[in-house]
C-alpha cells in the first residue's frame, strides 16, 4: 500500500463573533495553539466578538448564566435559568470561571492577545461591526493590525493547506 | 520505541523523537540535535533548556507563558530563538518529554 501523504496545516484564519468570556477564550486558545505550532495565524473579531479586543471591555468579559444549558453548579447539579437572572450571579459565576482559568495558567484576554502577536499571529477587526458599534482604531487594543472588510480577510486565505474556522 | 546515537551514546526515544529518560541528556546532545535542523545553540538557548528541565523535574506544567515569565526571555524572543514551533522544539532539545499543555 502506498504511504499516505500528509499535508499539515500551514495557515489558519479564525473568526470570533461572540463576546462571552468562554467564546473569546476558545478563539484565543486555538489561535495561540496554532501560533505555537508554527502555523501562520490570523484572527478576525466581528460583532460582539469585538468586545474581546476593545480596550474598555476585554478584561471584563462575562460568562452567560442565562440560556446556557451546559451550565452547572459547582458539584455538578443543574444550574436553573432563573438563578442566572438574579443580579450579581453572573458576576459571581464569571469571577469563578476566571479563577479556574487562571489556575490552569491561561492568561487574561489582554495578555493572551499579546502572546499571540508576540508569536507572529495577527489580529483584525471587522469594519462593518466596528462601524455598527461606533468603534474606532483607538478604541481597540494596540495589537489590532487593522480594521478590514470580510472580503479583505478572505483574500488572506490564499495558500494551500489553509483553513478558516468560525468559533 | 526508537533508539538514536547522540554524542556517542545510545539514547531511548519515543515515537516523536523525544527523550524517554531526561537523565541521559547532555549539552553536547542538544547541540547535535540542533545541528540536525541546521541550528546553532547559544548560551541563551541553554539557559532556556535548563529552565525547562528544572520545571519538568519539579513536576510543574510547562507553558509558553511560564517561559515568558521566566526572566530569561520574553515570548517574542523565544519564538525567534526556536523558530517554528518553539515549545515543541525547546523541549525536544532539552531532552524532556513532548509538551502536553495547550497554552
Amino acid at each position: 500500500m502506498a504511504e499516505e501523504v500528509k499535508h499539515p496545516l500551514k495557515k489558519v484564519l479564525m473568526i470570533c463573533a461572540k463576546g462571552s468570556l468562554e467564546d473569546v477564550l476558545a478563539t484565543l486558545v486555538m489561535a495561540n495553539g496554532a501560533v505555537m505550532e508554527g502555523i501562520e495565524t490570523k484572527v478576525f473579531f466581528t460583532f460582539f466578538g469585538l468586545d474581546g479586543i476593545t480596550k474598555k471591555r476585554l478584561n471584563k468579559l462575562h460568562t452567560a448564566t442565562v440560556g446556557n444549558p451546559a451550565m452547572r453548579m459547582p458539584g455538578g447539579l443543574p444550574f436553573p435559568t432563573w438563578l442566572g437572572s438574579i443580579p450579581g450571579v453572573e458576576a459571581g459565576v464569571s469571577a469563578m470561571m476566571k479563577k479556574q482559568i487562571e489556575d490552569l495558567d491561561i492568561p487574561k484576554v489582554d495578555e493572551f492577545l499579546e502572546m499571540i502577536v508576540a508569536g507572529g499571529g495577527e489580529i483584525f477587526a471587522c469594519k462593518l461591526a466596528a462601524d455598527m458599534f461606533k468603534l474606532k482604531k483607538e478604541d481597540l487594543i494596540d495589537e489590532v493590525k487593522d480594521i478590514i472588510t470580510i472580503g479583505e480577510f478572505y483574500e488572506m486565505a490564499d495558500g494551500l493547506q489553509t483553513q478558516i474556522i468560525f468559533t | 520505541m526508537a533508539q538514536k546515537e547522540y554524542a556517542g551514546k545510545v539514547i531511548e526515544l519515543d515515537d516523536n523523537g523525544y527523550f524517554t529518560n531526561p537523565d541521559q541528556w547532555t549539552k553536547e546532545m542538544a547541540k547535535e540535535m540542533a545541528k540536525e535542523n541546521g541550528e546553532e545553540l547559544t548560551d541563551k538557548h541553554f539557559e532556556i533548556l535548563e529552565f525547562i528541565r528544572e520545571k519538568i523535574k519539579s513536576g510543574q506544567s510547562l507553558t509558553i507563558r511560564s517561559i515568558g515569565k521566566s526572566g530569561i526571555t520574553d515570548i517574542k524572543s523565544f519564538y525567534k530563538l526556536f523558530p517554528g514551533a518553539p515549545l515543541k522544539k525547546a523541549t525536544l532539545y532539552a531532552g524532556v518529554s513532548k509538551p502536553s499543555s495547550c497554552v
